[in-house]
């Protein structure tokens, strides 16, 4: 009698483990924005974000890490297989240990809303702000802009 | 009423004289009621005009806040799952960011973060340093504890708060100088239109961050990719307050001069019933006197 109630015991723990391993083996993102908020704690399948470090791609029971994002395109491929790109200007990256995933960004939109003529138009206008610039403060600062500006065309197209 | 007449132009001095007692005694003049009339009425439309700008300004807020809500909370796990704890041995040197707003007319929005840190700093006002967003928490603050305060961040609270708006300040705290090992953000956190709650955020320098035992298991991380992290970090936790305390704060002035256009309105009637019955008062004694004249005469 205590043998089969043992038995149901290590059953009924079994399946539990099943069950929070199977918990582990998604990936929950958060993605957003100051301006908006696109995935909050959504499970997805896989993310690709762009890094000081390299870019390179989020999977479930990713190694936990911290990174900051650059300027460029992150893109999530949803549990159903559908793909959506979007650009981010700068932000960071939080991997944990429960398989979260936080990316945050200063502004993110939608790479199709991007605009490549208005793109290239601000590229030229940071391009001579920085040659224009007289501190260092202002140069950087331009820089920056430059280096954001040429990863926005690149994106669109 | 015939008297008093030929007295203001015998003796002024006399009738303010009386004016006074009348006022005094509870029986102001119809003169005097109207005007108080009129201005409580003014008051009213202003209150009520108030409520309009401020329910408007809410619904944005509180759109804002759906959308900037995720964004705090992503930004809070990495904190809250490696549980960083400020190094007790160490000396400790605090920081308190007071999130208000320059304008007020809001209730207890502004008051209740400052006593939060008054009260803190009862406690024990050694090593310890204010920031103050917003000119409200200043003018409270700074007559107890104004050696104390680091900076003050003005213009806040006319327009919506913006992510530069928050990094700007995130610059200055870092700029500061100021190593504090347990920082903490106070601000109001929004539930619904008539509650909100004084809730504090805990912010954390780089050095305590570097000493937490839980970062071991973080891959590939250097200095500058924390310091990077930490201080973007700050910025969108700012950020995620300045959203829930502007929200809180338009709620508030929302329901502030609700009440203050009801109060206005019960003053109102108030005021227009002494008024009905000081003019019946006064009729009625021009009758008399009328009467008891012509009576006289017979």
């Amino acid at each position: 009698m205590s043998f089969v109630k043992n038995a149901r015991m290590l059953a009924v723990r079994g399946s539990r483990m099943i069950q929070s391993r199977g918990y582990a083996d998604e990936m929950k993102l958060t993605f957003a924005a100051a301006n908006k908020t696109f995935y909050d704690n959504a499970e997805v399948r896989q993310v690709d974000v762009p890094s000081f470090s390299g870019s390179f791609g989020i999977l479930a029971k990713h190694v936990p890490t911290l990174a900051v994002l650059k300027p460029g395109v992150v893109q999530v491929y949803e549990n159903d297989g559908k793909t959506s790109k979007y650009f981010v200007s700068s932000g960071t990256i939080s991997v944990n240990e429960d398989s979260s995933v936080q990316v945050l960004a200063e502004e993110a939109h939608s790479v199709t809303d991007i605009d490549v003529n208005e793109a290239r138009q601000l590229l030229s206008q940071y391009q001579s702000a920085l040659s224009s610039a007289s501190s260092d403060e202002a140069k950087a600062e331009a820089a920056i802009a430059v280096e954001c500006c040429e990863a926005l065309i690149k994106a669109a197209e | 009423m015939f008297s008093q007449r030929a007295a203001t132009l015998l003796v002024p001095l006399a009738v303010e004289a009386t004016l006074q007692a009348q006022q005094q005694r509870g029986m102001a003049t119809l003169k005097a009621i109207s005007i108080r009339l009129k201005s409580v009425k003014n008051i009213q439309k202003i209150t009520q005009s108030m409520k309009m700008v401020s329910a408007a300004k809410y619904s944005r807020a509180e759109r804002d806040l759906k959308a900037a809500r995720p964004y705090g909370l992503g930004a809070q796990q990495f904190f809250e799952k490696t549980e960083i704890q400020s190094d007790d041995k160490a000396e400790q040197k605090k920081l308190f960011i007071a999130m208000t707003s320059d304008r007020g007319l809001c209730g207890a929005v502004h008051t209740g973060v400052a006593r939060f840190i008054r009260n803190e700093m009862n406690k024990d006002s050694s090593n310890t340093k204010i920031i103050c967003v917003g000119d409200k928490s200043r003018s409270i603050l700074s007559r107890l504890y104004g050696k104390d305060i680091l900076f003050v961040a003005n213009e806040v609270g006319r327009l919506p708060p913006t992510f530069i708006d928050a990094s700007r300040i995130a610059h200055e705290v870092m700029k500061s100088g100021y190593d504090f090992t347990e920082g903490s953000i106070v601000y109001n956190r929004f539930k619904s239109v008539v509650s909100y709650q004084c809730t504090t955020l805990p912010i954390f320098s780089s050095n305590t961050v570097e000493k937490s035992d839980k970062l071991a298991v973080y891959d590939s991380l250097d200095a500058d990719v924390i310091q990077s992290y930490l201080e973007y970090s700050l910025a969108s936790l700012i950020f995620y307050t300045m959203k829930e305390s502007a929200c809180s704060e338009q709620s508030s002035r929302m329901t502030a001069m609700d009440n203050a256009s009801k109060n206005a309105g019960e003053m109102i009637e108030k005021l227009t019933l002494t008024f009905n019955r000081t003019r019946q008062a006064v009729i009625t004694r021009e009758l008399i006197e009328i009467i008891s004249g012509a009576a006289a005469l017979d």
